[in-house]
Formats: structure tokens, sequence, C-alpha cells
């Protein structure tokens, strides 16, 4: 049988997305549907007074009109946080109540107060615009540095001082010793600029409910069907987990932001019931800038320690996150356990200090957005080891190579609670600056000069841990949930086989890839393979797709239902050939024994298993159907080396990035073409982060980037021309040998970004520019210091 | 206020009575059910709901319903013949041009007026074909390659 591991396998999924026959979940209409539009808090914060339905119910069309009352009267809770961290001093965080629809107080822009439920969509925003809500507006504050002064107003009662935790890791007194024997120590102030992650595809839900059965289905924009129906059953609506069904269709993008369980979910659920209609909501593109959990949002002060010949010493390092109004699903987990644990990098650095305050704002929640605090901790190290070798005077590249990890040193344990398995940092930097002839760039600096640019280069090797999670590590460091992934591998007696699969794909390829596994480990045509994903009626059980987990875990869980099938199938085919099953072999689709001319195909076999005329049923039950629970060892640890190029244009501040070399290490690749595509898609939004998107508020917490007139996100004019190869270092825990590539882009991109851009603008004693680095930023910065000079 | 329009969509006469305020996109998805033009935004700038009217590209999100009487309309659906992709919709496929898929309908009806401009297009053509066109999974790379094979291939 052709092998398919390793090929370029043209997506089996395009054929309908080509077509226009997706069905993402604005595309379903039920029976009857009804449909929802929310009203929603112009405020940042304010008391509600009152709230007059009768303004909207008197609206032609309008159904009904729910408000956080009605909820709260039913019983119905808050929205659960998934991970609690527990600060300093063995303090637990703060976990205010956060109601689907606002009770007495609005907390953020967006936050919804009411519910319009009508017979068509516009009569439901004229049901909405109808509605009266009565506000007593409040002072707020959008800045959690801001957030933490005193006097600052304050977003929850039982948050005094609005600090939802003080947490660190690391061994401070050992960080503060190094620091104070340091030959030098660099320090470095920076902003993680806040991201909107703006899947193209704005949310939506459709809440049903059949009375016949008490059952409900919700159909929604999600990346984990699975862990939305327990959230949602098990602390919002508290309905028997057994009578939901969560479907997730077609689902047009996440990046992170369509993992968590949001309001709207339930209410249309639970809202479904009361009306006794379904019920459909779809958000635009305006309420999605308000209510899709946003990104980043770090203030930091780092230091770095190093002796005389640039060996790093310690590091030290003292972030703000800025948590928005209430905790969202992962929010308490990103700037802690996938942040912090990542500040070591590629590097030996002994002794590392974090300290991580989380603050809530009157502002949109924050949580994990591609990459998901690895981008921040990238962005830390990255920087600041680049500034020191400015300072040391040398060689950014000669400063790496000098701390890296080095591949004998594996498994290396690092002073912030990681394992990493294996990886070869050098050799991924080695190619990388092979393959952006590095060695040359002062040449084409000198060409740049001559036609009045500027040109920079810069580096970042990055590191993350992916395959998010052993469940034990992460039970130990707060997750309220096990981080396996489940599978099913079911034969049909016609010898074609359906793969159910927790993970989710929402853009992965997973229908090509996990085709192309299965394929390979049962020896069976790829097209006689199906892959299932998005129903929790269909599959057993799932965690999702989030954090580069999907075939690492995902893909892990099916090598082990197909690794049972195919013990079964040795059994079966023992009794067929009259052998003990002890001798039967299998390889590439057939099964055969040793010794022997006697073989059976796995399409004989599995025929057989369903035509069982003369099994032993004590000892040998029919069907070919197993399935797997996939706990993962420890994380996976993808690395890279990054090289940027960009020019600037000293007269209008625009600055380009002409050349992009990624070397990534992923282990072992399963179909090229698709990894190719998740780097080049991080790498845009990495670039998207480091020039372009900034998501900004006023002090008194009005969104000032609401839509894509204010929020600029990269388009195809601004993509370089990329220069891509792998080095591979096999994972060594997991069956596959994969590491996962969804995030790498969006991880090692900004710093290498704006390496290369203060690069560029050092010959204008301009040494940093904040994330997004626009041409007006650029502009002011170089002509601050020519006036300066002047 | 009601009007009664018809229009051409993918070579189908189809006749309805619509609100004043009834978006062409609206009308397809909504009336028509050809879910296939997508909407990702409110400000006519993510491009996913493009379709060609009267041979034209346009972002349906942006144009009424009744602006289109007598009008002839082209959209994802009606680009394949039977099971055979267009020539474009193939170099998407060869190329990996698309992940999600949800702004693949849009993209491919502007570089379908890419292609039909020159059909050897440079970096710059597509880049400023593509302007109205938002796609947050591909980083772009792809779906150049794909519109400049896609353009070849519908030259020759």
């Amino acid at each position: 049988m052709a092998k398919h591991v390793g090929e370029r396998m043209k997506r089996v999924e395009d054929g309908r997305f080509l077509t226009g026959r997706g069905t993402y979940t604005d595309d379903i209409s039920k029976p009857g549907q009804t449909y929802a539009v929310f009203v929603r808090s112009p405020h940042a914060h304010a008391k509600i007074k009152s709230v007059n339905v009768d303004s909207a119910l008197n609206v032609e069309g309008v159904v009904a009109v729910y408000t956080g009352a009605d909820m709260a009267a039913d019983g119905v809770g808050g929205l659960p946080c998934g991970w609690q961290v527990i600060g300093k001093g063995g303090t637990p965080m703060i976990e205010p109540a956060h109601p689907p629809l606002a009770v007495d107080t609005v907390r953020y822009v967006g936050d919804a107060v009411a519910v319009v439920i009508a017979e068509t969509k516009n009569a439901a925003k004229d049901g909405a615009e109808a509605l009266e809500v009565d506000y007593d507006v409040q002072p707020a504050v959008a800045s959690a540095v801001k957030a933490m002064e005193s006097g600052a107003p304050q977003v929850h009662d039982e948050v005094p001082g609005n600090v939802c935790y003080d947490w660190e890791l690391g061994d401070k007194d050992a960080v503060d010793k190094a620091i104070n024997d340091a030959h030098h120590v660099t320090t470095f102030d920076l902003v993680n600029n806040r991201l909107i992650p703006n899947a193209i595809e704005p949310r939506a839900a459709i809440g049903e409910y059949d009375p016949a059965g008490d059952n409900y289905t919700l159909t929604t924009t999600s990346q984990n069907p699975h862990v939305i129906r327990l959230l949602m059953c098990a602390f919002v609506l508290q309905i028997p987990e057994h009578k939901c069904r969560v479907v997730a269709p077609d689902v047009g993008g996440g990046f992170g932001s369509k993992i968590f369980h949001y309001a709207e979910e339930a209410v249309v659920t639970w809202a479904s019931k009361k009306a006794g209609r379904p019920v459909k909501w779809t958000s635009d593109r305006s309420e999605a800038f308000l209510t899709d959990a946003h990104g980043r949002d770090h203030v930091t002060k780092a230091q770095l320690a190093m002796d005389k010949d640039g060996k790093f010493t310690a590091l030290k390092v003292a972030t703000v996150a800025n948590m928005g109004a209430y905790l969202s699903t992962f929010a308490s987990s990103i700037p802690t356990y996938l942040y912090a644990t990542l500040l070591a990098g590629q590097y030996t650095t002994p002794v590392i200090y974090a300290e991580v305050k989380a603050v809530f704002t009157h502002t949109t929640p924050v949580d994990a957005y591609r990459g998901a605090g690895r981008p921040e901790a990238t962005y830390v190290i990255e920087r600041i080891v680049e500034i020191a070798a400015r300072e040391m005077g040398m060689d950014p590249a000669e400063i790496r190579r000098k701390n890296f990890i080095q591949p004998d040193q594996f498994p290396y344990e690092t002073p912030v609670a990681l394992t990493y398995d294996t990886g070869n940092y050098q050799a991924s930097l080695d190619r990388a600056l092979e393959l952006s002839d590095y060695a040359n760039f002062e040449k084409r600096r000198e060409e740049s000069a001559k036609n009045g640019k500027l040109r920079g280069v810069g580096l970042s090797c990055y590191i993350e841990a992916c395959g998010i999670a052993p469940s034990a590590v992460a039970g130990a460091l707060g997750a309220r949930a096990g981080l396996y992934e489940a599978a099913e591998v079911r034969f049909a007696p016609t010898g074609t086989v359906s793969v159910f699969t927790g993970s989710h794909s929402h853009g992965q390829g997973h229908e090509t890839t996990f085709a192309q596994l299965t394929a390979d480990r049962l020896g069976i045509p790829v097209e006689n393979v199906d892959i299932v994903h998005g129903d929790t009626d269909r599959i057993p059980f799932g965690m999702g797709t989030y954090g580069s987990r999907s075939l690492a875990v995902g893909g892990s869980a099916i090598v082990k239902a197909i690794d049972k099938i195919i013990v079964k199938g040795k059994k079966i085919a023992a009794h067929m050939m009259e052998e003990n099953a002890d001798d039967v072999e299998f390889d590439d689709g057939v099964f055969s024994v040793k010794g022997t001319n006697k073989s059976l195909t796995i399409g004989e076999v599995a025929f057989q298993a369903y035509v069982p005329h003369n099994f032993p049923h004590d000892e040998l039950e029919p069907g070919l159907d197993e399935s797997a629970f996939y706990d993962p060892n420890n994380f996976t640890y993808p690395a890279g080396a990054y090289v940027c190029e960009v020019e600037v244009d000293p007269d209008t501040g625009e600055c380009t990035v002409e050349k992009f070399t990624a070397v990534d290490d992923f282990g072992n690749l399963i179909n090229p073409m698709i990894v190719e595509g998740q780097v080049h898609g991080g790498i845009a939004q990495g670039i998207g982060q480091a020039l372009l998107e900034g998501c900004v508020y006023s002090d008194d917490g009005q969104l000032v980037t609401g839509s894509y007139m204010d929020y600029a996100m990269p388009r195809a004019e601004h993509i370089p021309d990329y220069n891509f190869d792998f080095t591979t270092t096999p994972c060594t825990h997991n069956p596959i040998g994969a590491k996962g590539c969804g995030e790498a882009g969006a991880i090692g991109t900004p710093a290498a970004v704006i390496n290369a851009l203060t690069d560029a603008l050092r010959v204008a004693g301009v040494d940093n520019i904040e994330m997004p680095a626009t041409p007006l930023k650029i502009w002011q910065a170089l002509n601050a210091n020519k006036q300066a000079a002047e | 206020m009601s009007h009664a329009i018809s229009m051409t969509v993918n070579g189908r006469s189809v006749s309805a009575t619509v609100e004043s305020r009834t978006l062409l996109t609206e009308f397809l998805r909504d009336n028509l059910r050809l879910t296939g033009t997508h909407v990702g935004c409110d400000t006519s700038q993510c491009g996913a709901c493009t379709v060609h009217v009267n041979g034209k590209s346009v972002k349906s999100c942006t144009m009424l319903a009744v602006q289109c009487d007598g009008a002839e309309v082209l959209t994802i659906e009606g680009l394949a013949n039977g099971e055979d992709l267009h020539p474009m919709q193939k170099a998407f496929n060869d190329h990996h041009g698309l992940q999600c898929g949800f702004c693949t309908p849009g993209m491919v009806m502007s570089a379908l007026e890419v292609a039909d401009n020159n059909s050897d297009p440079s970096d710059e053509d597509i880049a400023k074909g593509l302007a109205g066109n938002y796609c947050r999974c591909t980083g772009y790379e792809n779906i150049y390659r794909a519109v400049k094979a896609g353009a070849k291939a519908m030259g020759s």
C-alpha cells in the first residue's frame, strides 16, 4: 500500500470549501427558528438601574426578551474559569461571578444586559434598539497598571485593588544574588500589545430544545465542543450532560478565541427551552471586537544578568497581565503556566524568577490567542537577549550560541518547572543563518542605505511547550480538567474506516493529516478513511484543539486506538487461520503467520468481525471498533530560529519586512504542505502583532479600535518572501514523534521583526519601539532623536 | 417597503419580493440559501462576501438586492462545472490556498477578477487585486501561488 505520511497530500476538505458547500454555524437554519440579538452596555462600568423590556416586546415580531434577572431566577450559574492559580503565600486567585447576562452591574463595553428574540433578525435588531436600559455610569479603568493604583475604580467589590492573583515562580534570592554579582545586567521594559484575534468567521450559536426527549442541542463555533458541553451543563445551566449535544460544524478559524465557553452559548440554549423555539445568534464584526476574548496585554520589566563572556547567569521578570473584566475560561493559566514556565527559552540560564500580577479592568476578557503566553515569553527573552548582545558588543547569533542548551543535555530540566525532552537549537540557528545569507547582510544594508533606506536584521530563537498537556502536571498546577485526548477507530464490515477524534479542525486540515496517519498505520487506501469531529453525540469525548495539540495528543490517541484494532484483528485472524494469536504478525494491512504462507488482509478480517458465523463467543467478540484515551507523559517542545530583515523609509516611517527565514523543528511531519501553511499563517499574525495590530482603549474603557476601519491586520501586500526549512528531533514520548506546529509562527515572529527594526534604527539612536511599530511611531522616534540632536 | 425583483443567479432565473433594506448578501444567503457567500464584517472590508455582478466583483454586503434587479450574479456555487472544479478553484486546492475556508469563496471570486484582467499577474497585481480580502489563516503566501497558477490555467 502506498505510504502517505510525509507526503504533501492535497486536502480532502477543500472540495466543499471551494464550492460553497461548507457548513458553518450561520449557514444552518432550524425549522421554526427565532433570532437573538443581545443588548450590550455602551458603558465600561455602570450600575443597571432598570431595564424596560416592554419597549422591546412592543416591537412587531419580537417573541421574548430575557434579562440577567430572568436567568438568575431560573438558577442559571456563572461562566466558570478552568484553571485555579495559587498566588504567593498560598493565596488562591479571586474568581468573581460572571453571569451570562449582567444582573446589576456592567463591567465592559459589550457586557450583555438582555437578549431580544424575534421572528426575524431585523425584528430582533429593532427590538434591541427599542429596549430601554437606565444606567448609572461609574468611573472605569482600562489599563492594568492604572487599575492597581490606589484610588483606581474597582471592577469587582470582592477584588480590592483589582488584583486577581499575585503569583511567582523560581528562586528569587538566587536570582537577586546573581544579578548583584553579574558582570553586566541588561534591563528591558516592554509592553506586549493587546490583540483582537479576529477569526474571519464571527462567532455564532443556535440553541434547540426538544421537549419530547428533554434534550438540548447547541450548534456553536467552537474549537472544543465537549468542553463547552461540560462547562455549560455542569456549571451554567445545570442540566444533565447526557441530555445535551454540542455540535461544532465547519468553523472558520479560531486562533484560541473559540476555545472558551461564552455567555451567548448558554443564553441561546437556555432561551430555546424558555421560548419553545430554536434560537439563533450570529455575531457581527463590531460585536466580535467587543466580545471575543482578546489576547496578550502585558506590561513587563525584565533583567538579564551575564558574566564577562556573555554567558547568562540569571533572568528576572515582573509582569502585569490584564485579565479584562471577568476571568475567561483559561485566562488565569495564560500569563502563568503558559508564560513564566517558558522563560528559559533555548538557554541554560541557571536561575530565573518571575512574578506575575493578574489584574481586572473594565475591558473585554483576555484569554488565549495563538501562542497564548508563549509569544509573550519569547518576546521578553528574544528582545532582551538581542539588546544584551548589542550592549556587550557581541554578534546576536554568537551570544545565543554561547548560551544554547546543547543536544547532549537533554532531557533538560529548566529552572522554571519544565523538562525539555529533545532539541537541537544550534542546528536550527545555523540553518536559518545559512538560508538567510546572514553573512552578507551588511552588503544588503549598504545597498539599502544607497537608496536612502535603513535596513536591519533580527533573530528570534523561540521555544514553546505544546501538546497540552500531561493531566497530572496540569492538575498539580491548578487545571480543573484533564488534558488528554480521545479517539475511536471503527471499521465498517466492508472495510472502510471512520475515525472519531476529539480534536477539532477549524482550518488545520485534520481530515487530511489524520487520514494519512490512519491509512498508513492500518495499511488501507487513504480514501477509505473518514475523519469525524465536532459532535459530542458521535465522538466519545474530546478536549479539543488549541495549544498545537491536535497531532501530538489527538493523533496519538488515534494511534493508540489503531493499536487496539490491530491487537483485536490479530485475534480474529488467528481464529480464521486456526493459528495462535501470538504468532500473527501485522504489516501494511496484512495479517500473516511466521513460517507459513497464511495471510489475510485487514479488510477480510474486518468483514469476518461483523459476520462472525463461527466465533467462539466466550473468547472472541464480534466487531472491530476500538476507542482510546491518550494522556501525554510530557509537553512537546517545538523550537526554531527565525531571521527577519526589514527596511525602513525614514521619510515616512514605513517598515517593510523584506525577507523572512524560518527554520522550525516540529519533530516528525505528516503533511509538510499543511505544516508550512500553518507556519505561513502564524508568521503573518506575528508580523501583524509587530507592525500593525494594536487594540486601543480610551482611558474610560471605550474600545477605540472597534472595527476593521481602526484595527489593522495583515493583507496580501504585507507579506514578505519567505524562506523555509525544517530540522528534526522527533518528540521522544509520543508514538508519532510529532511536536505540533500551529503556533510557532505567532510565537517566534514578533521579536524577530522588532529586533530587525531596532537594528535598522540604531544608526539614528533609536533603541526601542513598542508594538505595533506603526509608521507614525517609527517616524516620531526618528524625528524625536533628530530634534534632540539639533 | 417591499419590492419585486428578478435576477439571474448562477445561470438560474430567480424572482422574489424583498424589503428595501435587504442586502444582496442576505438575499443570496437567506432567500436563495446560497450560503457559500459569507459575511465576515460589517464595514465592507473583509471581502468574504465577494460575488460577481454583471461580470465585476462586488462586495455583496455593500449592495442592496434591489440594485441587482435584472442583473447577472455569479457566486462561488456557480463556478464548478458539475464535479469539475473551475481552474481557479483547482489552483487553490493544488497550492493549499485555503485553511478554514471561510474567506475562500470571496478570495476566489476576487482572484477571478485578477485573472480576468491578466493571465500572468505579478505579485503587485495580486496584492492590489486582493487588497479588499482578509485571510487570517494562510498568511497569503499560498494564495499568491494559487492565483498565479489559476490565472495561467484560465489563460491557456
